[in-house]
């Protein structure tokens, strides 16, 4: 399991798609391949785009298939946070 | 080229103005104005920075304003954002307001700064922040990602007492959004591209649904839903046609998010002066915002509802014979 606190590379309002881009393909596709689960800790980040999650993880559903899903963890997100993982996750599994 | 200020052009009177200023010569500028008083939205403030920019200062005639209201261009920042000098004056002492100047963001970093600065300067409460932030980043991103423009994005905001509301422009003298769609759908029109590119799911980087990994066609979605809940104004005008969300009636208690914009109550036209790139106003009230995450069920509903759809409209079963 690896645990990648997001807010030292975001900030508290998660809207560089950049940063979740490189999120990604650094961090957390080398972890899957190495069937590792991962947590995405999102303590102390106030609000996110949906571009930003879009960036983040709509791939690795698109890669992995929506069992990925199984494999991440997202920690500490507010009921915003949520909401937009939400919509990320079920428009790309639809 | 020529843009004429007129008294008043907001969101809701915007159209002659949309209508008045000449595209032509495209080297020289030319800035007129209403000669009592001038009283515009961000949004045309920034429209002609922009235009300002795509010319050498040498080139821009800006005629002496005599509007009393002539300080808010000076405050605002144009004619220091265009370099050109302006006789008008600001006392140091007089209050500064809620206001956002002309600000021209070229990159992420720049984005990324601008929006942490934004929130103080408009006094605003975490609460009211929160949409304004991610309307601010999701338009600025699309202009540095999609709109090729030189000059990046040319942001401005105020807030207005009366109304206790903000309201905002953000503008471009890129490619448009007609040549952006074109690049995965066929676009007939300016207008059809301004359709395609406010419904939920359409991106001009792919055709295939949910987008790409870096773009998913939600964020004009998820703004024009913004202005909707709160019932605002929403305008966003492109090459000849412009779109703009009306505000929606008090008295309905339940709002319905629309993936069609045209099934939105608005009102569109293809008939403008042609502009080259991208222009989004927007008024956000303090008063009504909602909560936002209560805005993202009613998101969640109809972007899936829309997605939907559009698949089910899309399948096609083997003909055997």
């Amino acid at each position: 399991m690896i645990k990648l606190k997001l807010l030292p590379i975001v900030g508290s309002f998660a809207e560089n798609k950049d940063f979740a881009r490189d999120i990604r393909l650094k961090k957390i596709i080398p972890a899957l391949e190495n069937n590792q689960e991962v947590t995405l800790d999102f303590e102390g980040i106030d609000s996110a785009t949906q571009s930003f999650i879009h960036a983040l993880i709509s791939d690795l559903i698109r890669k992995y298939g929506m069992e990925v899903l199984d494999e991440i963890y997202f920690k500490n997100c507010n009921e915003t946070i949520k909401k937009i993982i939400n919509i990320v996750a079920d428009y790309m599994q639809d | 080229m020529k843009i004429y200020l007129p008294n008043s052009a907001f969101l809701g009177n915007i159209d002659p103005f949309l209508r008045s200023f000449e595209s032509s010569n495209s080297k020289k500028l030319e800035i007129t104005a209403n000669k009592k008083w001038i009283s515009i939205h961000p949004v045309v403030l920034s429209m002609v920075a922009a235009l300002g920019l795509t010319v050498s200062p040498s080139n821009i005639y800006c005629e002496k304003l005599e509007a009393v209201s002539r300080h808010y261009l000076k405050r605002m920042g144009l004619f220091n954002l265009l370099n050109i000098k302006s006789e008008i004056e600001i006392k140091e002492h007089e209050s500064t307001g809620r206001f956002i100047p002309l600000t021209k963001i070229t990159n992420s970093e720049e984005l990324t700064r601008f929006i942490t600065d934004m929130i103080p300067l408009l006094h605003l409460e975490p609460k009211q922040a929160e949409p304004i932030k991610y309307i601010v980043s999701e338009l600025v991103r699309n202009v540095l990602e999609h709109a090729q423009s030189e000059n990046g994005a040319i942001v401005s905001a105020q807030y207005y007492e009366k109304s206790n509301s903000i309201r905002i422009g953000i503008v471009d003298t890129g490619v448009g959004i007609k040549e952006t769609i074109t690049m995965s759908h066929k676009v007939p029109s300016h207008l059809e591209a301004l359709r395609l590119a406010l419904t939920p799911g359409i991106t001009g980087m792919t055709r295939r649904e949910g987008g790409t990994d870096y773009n998913a066609g939600a964020g004009l979605f998820f703004i024009k839903s913004i202005a909707k809940v709160n019932r605002d104004f929403f305008m966003i005008y492109s090459g000849d046609a412009m779109y703009k969300l009306l505000k929606s009636k008090h008295e309905s208690k339940h709002i319905r998010l629309c993936g069609n914009p045209f099934e939105d109550r608005h009102s569109k036209g293809d008939d403008f002066s042609f502009w080259k790139g991208t222009v989004v106003g927007i008024d956000l009230s303090l008063d009504a915002t909602r909560e936002f995450s209560i805005l993202l069920d009613l998101i969640r509903d109809t972007y899936v509802k829309t997605v939907k759809e559009r698949r089910k409209e899309r399948f096609r079963r083997p003909r055997f014979i």
